[in-house]
């Protein structure tokens, strides 16, 4: 009997699917009677035991801790896979039938949406859109004016015209690429016990002073714009867009980074998460690119490490879950129920104890104690210790945040990661640099 | 009648017997490889990958000046490694062989040589950076005895640091080979040698030199082909600032793009193949190995 419905709401879906194929105005309507049979309770409560749904992403967002309470709350199984996007992208480019949910860094959606294997969300299934940040869902800053557009900005990839559409939408439409979970703003991690001094300025990176001291990411895409934001900061070059440079500007900045290397401003150039932990707690490096956790957890061993924030503001980065286009039926619902539940709070709240932010600041706050509230989105002093999200001390009572508030951080990105339109050729030019 | 049907049946043998052998290389070696040189021949956009069949990847890696200067770093790196653990896989081998009479010493000696490799090639890499670090054992070490007042920065994340873990880790692929082809000469042609007025330098130069050629002929095509396809190592021990061929093959995997790294991986399987030729051609292996 049940098995019969399943495979009559299969055979709807399926129906529903064709028929977009055909007209692809028909989708808003099919789709809602394609739920409406779907989503009938007694279907749901048995079948639901039996789904597994294998969420893919990088580690730093998908945590099997965060699936284990998932699946605990509703009752079907979420596995956590970790893969970085990089072979995320790979993954859902040449393998789509390994991945239900893809959590995408923007500009690694950039690039893989045009695959076509993954299916957009339909914006009026996911409850709590209308509270997310403004800057992830309007691409809009805290007070109204248009957030930077340089790089991903995730609004420029977060819309799709159609179900079947492989293009970006330049506007809102009622479908999204990806649900945006959780973001950051980037900056320079900082020795500042042997530097001695105040440092607020990209342009630092390149100072004569910290020579052999200094550090870049080595994913190109990051990295350059790590270089970029030091360069323009120090007047040598104006882009454009540092987001999208052109041929030339690739060209120049790429000589300015192998004069800089010849000369020994370089003391190592990282591409893992404790590579850049270890290069700052041994004193090779003074000054680098990092991320938010990698200071942290050089603070963590005592050492006096700051997440500097800079004038010229952040680099920002932002991950989304795209759901792949296999789904369908109740395994489809199951996903967007998962969705949901990610935007609910628990996940906000464990994400904010690793310094990342949640897309529905709201329920991520509501799900704090006021103390870390205060520490992680109000850039207050803490007023007892900060534990991450396993327990450890990772900050003492009356220390704040660096770089203050969420509005500070956040409000401040003056870029995004981003994949550029001349990719292949600044891959190419990334190469010489660190070769030469 | 019956002679030539026996005839038939053994001049079939010997396919039955590479079969197997056989059909693991071409399932294992040969269907990837051939996967490989077809993709060189596509196109990519970096996200969708389009049979076309043109040399643009080719040119594009023929014509880069990175193409050259990888090459050549790789290169380098290669042969500095393959002087040192030449001379160190000869010396260690003919101390085993020559000077340790006792087999069971030197069997005990030999196995001391592996001691190391019973680690993981990752831990032993990674373990020289706490030792070479500007904050490490070494440079404290010669801070604090007064040879140096400031620590030498390029003893990480220089080509020295990267030749240095080659040679750790792989010496041992010479001292094998050698030592099997230094254990098989007869001790009586060395007598005999000195006993006709040869001094040691001559038996050297002209007993077991010679006779060891097999050994480091097979120790250099390991060495050599290990350190041209190395990425993790460089990309490790020079912090990133060096490149290799396949450091580079491997960004741009990274950001998918299939054809034009199978490009430059059919280009390093040339010079590989060149450079392993080029080996059999001074050495013939197959007679020397069959004696």
């Amino acid at each position: 009997m049940n098995k019969k419905k399943t495979a009559k709401s299969h055979a709807g879906a399926a129906g529903i699917t064709r028929r977009n194929v055909l007209k692809g105005g028909a989708a808003v309507a099919g789709a809602a009677v394609g739920s409406g049979v779907i989503g009938m309770p007694v279907i749901w409560a048995q079948n639901i035991k039996d789904i597994t749904l294998n969420q893919v992403g990088p580690s730093y967002s998908v945590i099997s801790d965060i699936t284990e309470k998932a699946s605990a709350d509703l009752g079907f199984k979420v596995v956590a896979q970790t893969a970085e996007t990089v072979a995320l992208m790979a993954k859902t480019v040449s393998q789509p039938q390994t991945v239900d949910i893809a959590d995408f860094e923007f500009w690694g959606l950039q690039k893989a949406w045009r695959s076509g294997n993954l299916q957009p969300i339909e914006i009026a299934k996911i409850k709590n859109w209308s509270k997310m940040t403004p800057i992830m869902r309007d691409g809009k800053n805290f007070d109204g004016s248009d957030a930077s557009r340089q790089g991903t900005l995730p609004f420029k990839v977060l819309h799709t015209d159609s179900m079947d559409s492989k293009e970006f939408a330049a506007e809102a439409t009622d479908y999204a690429t990806v649900m945006p979970t959780i973001y950051n703003a980037d900056t320079l991690g900082l020795r500042s016990d042997l530097i001695g001094r105040e440092i607020t300025s990209w342009a630092e990176l390149f100072n004569p002073e910290f020579q052999g001291k200094t550090a870049l990411v080595n994913i190109p895409s990051i990295g350059i714009m790590d270089a970029a934001m030091a360069l323009e900061s120090r007047g040598d070059l104006k882009y454009g867009d540092k987001g999208n440079m052109t041929r030339e500007e690739i060209d120049k900045t790429v000589e300015a980074l192998i004069e800089l290397k010849k000369a020994g401003q370089f003391r190592a150039f990282w591409s893992t998460f404790d590579e850049s932990v270890n290069l700052m707690a041994a004193g090779e490096v003074v000054i680098q690119s990092m991320w938010s956790p990698a200071v942290t957890a050089v603070k963590s061993r005592g050492i006096d490490c700051v997440y500097q924030g800079m004038t010229e503001g952040y680099r920002g980065w932002g991950l989304g879950m795209g759901l792949m286009r296999h789904l369908e039926g109740i395994k489809l619902e199951a996903a967007y129920e998962y969705l949901n539940w990610y935007l609910s709070g628990w996940q906000g709240a464990f994400i904010a104890r690793q310094g990342y932010y949640s897309s529905v600041p709201e329920t991520a706050k509501a799900n704090l104690t006021e103390n870390e509230r205060g520490y992680w989105y109000e850039g207050k002093p803490a007023t007892e210790d900060i534990l991450d999200p396993y327990g450890n001390t990772m900050d003492k009572a009356g220390n704040s945040r660096d770089g203050g508030s969420f509005e500070d951080r956040i409000g401040n990105i003056a870029c995004w990661n981003t994949v550029m339109d001349e990719d292949r050729y600044m891959i190419q030019r990334w190469n010489e640099f660190v070769s030469s | 009648m019956s002679g030539s049907s026996s005839g038939s049946s053994s001049s079939a043998t010997p396919y039955l017997q590479v079969a197997p052998l056989a059909l693991i290389m071409i399932a294992m070696v040969g269907i990837p490889l051939a996967t490989v040189v077809l993709l060189s021949f596509w196109e990519s956009d970096g996200i969708l990958i389009y049979p076309t069949y043109n040399l643009q990847n080719y040119i594009d890696v023929l014509t880069s000046p990175v193409t050259l200067s990888l090459f050549l770093k790789t290169l380098k790196f290669a042969s500095i490694t393959l002087i040192f653990t030449a001379v160190i896989g000869f010396t260690c081998s003919y101390f085993l062989v020559f000077h340790v009479r006792n087999l069971r010493w030197q069997i005990a000696l030999f196995l001391l040589c592996t001691i190391p490799f019973w680690t993981s090639n990752i831990i032993r890499m990674v373990s020289w950076i706490p030792f070479l670090g500007r904050e490490g054992l070494f440079n404290t070490l010669l801070i604090e005895a007064g040879i140096i007042s400031q620590p030498l920065d390029v003893l990480l994340f220089s080509d020295f640091s990267v030749i240095l873990t080659y040679i750790h880790l792989y010496t041992l692929f010479m001292i094998v080979p050698i030592f099997n082809s230094m254990a098989k000469i007869n001790p009586n042609l060395i007598e005999a040698a000195r006993d006709a007025g040869a001094s040691s330098f001559q038996i050297l130069r002209y007993i077991i030199i010679p006779l060891s050629k097999t050994g480091l002929a097979l120790g250099t095509i390991f060495v050599v082909t290990l350190v041209m396809g190395d990425f993790f190592a460089v990309r490790v021990m020079s912090g990133g600032q060096s490149a290799s061929v396949v450091s580079a093959m491997k960004n741009e995997i990274d950001q998918l793009y299939y054809p034009q790294a199978s490009a430059m991986a059919v280009l390093l399987v040339i010079v590989v193949l060149i450079m392993v030729s080029a080996v059999l051609r001074i050495v013939d292996i197959r007679s020397e190995l069959a004696r």
